[in-house]
Formats: C-alpha cells, sequence, structure tokens
C-alpha cells in the first residue's frame, strides 16, 4: 500500500516529523516493495489552513494512509474526507522514517480516531 | 476629512483622545470605534444605539449534484479555505476569508453564497448631537477585518464634515484596515520606551499607506525624552502633549470623559483638530 511518513529532510532515513501539517517533507513510502520518493510540504510557508494544505498534498500523492505524530482539526477533517487512514506515532523519540515505517509494518501504531491536536488559525 | 486614531498598544488614552477630539468637533463628527474585539469608545460618549445590522462573510456552499471535484476552487483559493479531496469538496468557515474567488471561478456554477454572521453595526446619536457607531465582532470569530470594513462602509444618518475612527490597539490587519482611506493618522503614545516601540510599528504602517501622521504624548512628564528625539528625527509633528494627572484618570476609570472631568482641556482639543484640519488642507494643496 501506498503510505506518507512526514519527514524532517529528504529521505526514507531522515529524522520523523511528529507535525503533520508543518513537517517539512514527506516521504511516499510503498510498504510492499520499500520503494520511495520525498515530496516538499508545500504547506510549510502557509500562515493559515496549513493542515488542509498539507492535507492535500497527501491525498494528491495517492497514498492510502499516512503516519505522523498528531492532526490538527482541519487535517484530520481533510484526510478523513480524502479516505486517507491517519496513523499515530506518539512520542519524541528520535527515530527515523524508517524506523516507523517498521514499525508501521508490525502492526505496532494506533490509528487516530479524532484530531489530537488544536488547529491553529 | 478621516481621521484615525490609532497607537501601537492598548492603555495609552487612545480612546479617551478619539473621543475627546470627537467631543470638540460635535454635530459635525462621526465618531466609529473600530476596536471591534474590545469596543469601549460608547462608555465615554453615551450615545443613543437605535440602528442595528448584522454583518458577516460571504461563506461559499457547494452544491453536491453539481460540483465535479475539478479542484478549479481549491487551486485559486489562497486561504486554503475550500479544499477538494477525493470526491468530497471541503469548506472551512473558520479560513475563509469571503473573498468570492471561488464561487466567481467554479465552472459547474455549484458554489453559491449564505451570510456566515460575524458581528453586529451598531448606531446612534450622542447628547451632542455627533453620530457614532461601532462594530462588535462575535466572541469566537477569529476576524476582525470584515467587520471593519463593513462599519466604515455603512451609510451615516448625513454626510459628517469630520470622521474619527478609533482604531483597534495593536499593529496588525485590523489597524491597518481601519487606516485604510485615511487623510490622517493621529498616533497616541506614552514617552517611554514600550510607548516609542509601539508607536515606531504604527508609523511605520502610516508612512506604507503614506497617510501623514502627527503624535499625541499622553502621560507626559513619566519617562524619558526618546519619543521626543524619534518624532524630531522622523519630521512627526508633536501635536498634543497631556500631562500625567490624577483626576484624569480617576475620572476616566469611573466612565467620565476627559473632557467632562477636565474641561479646562476643551481649547486644547480644538486646537488639535483645527491643526490636524490645516495639515491635511495643505497636504492636498499640494
Ligand atoms: S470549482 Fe466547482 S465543480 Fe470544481 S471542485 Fe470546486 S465546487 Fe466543485
Ligand atoms: S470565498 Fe475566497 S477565501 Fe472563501 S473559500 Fe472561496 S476563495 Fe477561499
Amino acid at each position: 500500500m501506498k503510505l506518507v511518513i512526514s519527514i524532517a529532510g529528504d529521505s526514507l532515513q531522515s529524522p520523523f516529523d511528529a507535525r503533520f501539517g508543518r513537517a517539512a517533507a514527506f516521504c511516499l513510502v510503498d510498504s510492499d516493495t520499500g520503494s520511495w520518493t520525498a515530496h516538499a510540504n508545500p504547506a510549510l510557508e502557509a500562515a493559515g489552513g496549513a493542515g488542509v494544505q498539507a492535507a492535500q498534498c497527501v491525498a494528491g500523492l495517492g497514498a492510502q494512509a499516512v503516519v505522523s505524530g498528531a492532526y490538527g482539526p482541519k487535517a484530520y477533517a481533510s484526510l478523513s474526507a480524502a479516505g486517507i487512514a491517519m496513523h499515530l506515532a506518539p512520542g519524541n523519540a528520535p527515530r527515523t522514517g524508517a524506523d516507523v515505517l517498521a514499525q508501521f509494518k508490525a502492526g505496532e501504531l494506533s490509528q487516530a480516531q479524532a484530531a489530537t491536536q488544536d488547529g491553529r488559525h | 476629512m478621516r481621521i484615525v486614531v490609532a497607537s501601537g498598544k492598548g492603555g495609552t488614552g487612545k480612546t479617551t483622545v478619539a473621543t475627546s477630539l470627537a467631543l470638540v468637533g460635535g454635530e459635525s463628527v462621526r465618531c466609529l470605534d473600530c476596536d471591534v474585539e474590545a469596543p469601549n469608545a460608547a462608555l465615554f460618549l453615551h450615545p443613543v444605539l437605535d440602528r442595528r445590522q448584522e454583518v458577516g462573510i460571504p461563506l461559499p456552499r457547494v452544491d453536491t449534484a453539481r460540483c465535479t471535484h475539478c479542484g478549479k476552487c481549491a487551486e485559486v483559493c489562497q486561504y486554503h479555505a475550500i479544499a477538494v479531496l477525493g470526491q468530497t469538496t471541503l469548506v472551512f468557515p473558520e479560513l475563509c476569508h469571503g473573498c468570492g474567488s471561488c464561487t466567481r471561478l467554479c465552472p459547474e456554477g455549484a458554489i453559491s453564497e449564505h451570510l456566515h454572521v460575524t458581528g453586529v453595526l451598531e448606531g446612534g446619536l450622542t447628547a451632542d448631537g455627533l453620530e457614532f457607531a461601532r462594530g462588535l465582532l462575535q466572541v469566537g470569530e477569529p476576524m476582525a477585518v470584515p467587520i471593519i470594513r463593513e462599519l466604515k462602509r455603512w451609510p451615516p444618518r448625513r454626510r459628517p464634515a469630520i470622521e474619527i475612527w478609533d482604531a483597534p490597539p495593536g499593529a496588525s490587519c485590523p489597524v491597518v484596515e481601519t487606516l485604510r482611506g485615511a487623510d490622517f493618522a493621529l498616533l497616541v503614545t506614552e514617552p517611554t520606551p514600550f510607548g516609542l516601540h509601539d508607536l515606531k510599528q504604527v508609523v511605520g504602517i502610516a508612512r506604507e499607506l503614506k497617510i501623514p501622521a502627527g503624535v499625541v504624548v499622553n502621560r507626559d512628564g513619566i519617562g524619558d525624552q526618546a519619543v521626543d528625539a524619534y518624532c524630531a528625527d522622523q519630521g512627526l509633528p508633536i501635536l498634543l502633549r497631556i500631562p500625567m494627572e490624577r483626576r484624569i484618570a480617576e475620572g476616566l476609570a469611573r466612565g467620565r470623559s476627559l473632557l467632562e472631568t477636565a474641561p479646562d482641556y476643551r481649547p486644547a482639543f480644538q486646537d488639535l483638530l483645527a491643526a490636524i484640519q490645516d495639515r491635511v488642507n495643505a497636504e492636498y494643496a499640494r
């Protein structure tokens, strides 16, 4: 399946970025083959609506699921509308996108059932 | 003639100056309280508010039967307030500025607009016969600017010779919106380092909008000479100094205007109004 992981760099080996709307980039991974591509987050400079813009980007990449640390209300609404499953990799422990991918494959990550942080205007 | 009374922060006596100026202008004035998040000029002017109008933002509403999810609306919206995600088109009212771009550009005519009420305008006359109006932003609504815009557009009962617009505190979008279209910016400050810092910010906005400005130093004598030096350096005229006086502070705390507490200031405010008029006229004569 096509999975997006929020990262703070430009490769699967970059550190995991726990903030969805404000992540530096999104790593699109094919969880079956392990092939990946990195895509800059267009919402990084957004004054408002970062969550919406980031969600549109992820939807545009054709992802079926996303892994991040927290989802604001607008990101949650947008990703839900797009039918994209939101997974949570909680905690602040330093880890790479590849580590998070391994956790995802091992079924260690739970799904977000609601927005997990306050959105900011 | 449109005069905006502004200051970089709250509590500098901006409203005191604005209402005093309005009171000496009397019937020729319309005074607008543009601090729509915390309007307080009415406390000192005591108008009888007998006009009321709801205002808000025209929010887009998408007709799901007509929408083809082409994405044009999301592309054109610079605020990311409308998004197309798969087979759903979502509107985020908190982000929408009501600009109407999406409605105009939807190729299917699938978007209509409905008014999302975010505030009210209220207006009336004071005992002195001056017209007063204010905007009130509903609690929890994030956007002050559209209310200020509507307030400034609200038709007056009669065309006033002088408009006095009391700006919100700060130096962000609502202040810019209040200053737009003004002929003169009267900047109220205190002679302290904080006062100077905030003054510089509003001076920056006035300059950017090319609005001539002058300064009122309130609580003169409490601080240092830095505000004076800055004004001299920038060619900003100091048009009035109000010394720190206990009786004024006490009167304001009891909801009495400066001119009620200290009628001896009336000539000073008449002079201030005349000085502003001279400067504006000189500006137009150039
Ligand atoms: S522009 Fe109109 S048709 Fe296209 S997605 Fe938006 S609402 Fe739907
Ligand atoms: S009205 Fe303007 S701000 Fe609101 S959704 Fe449409 S394009 Fe965006």
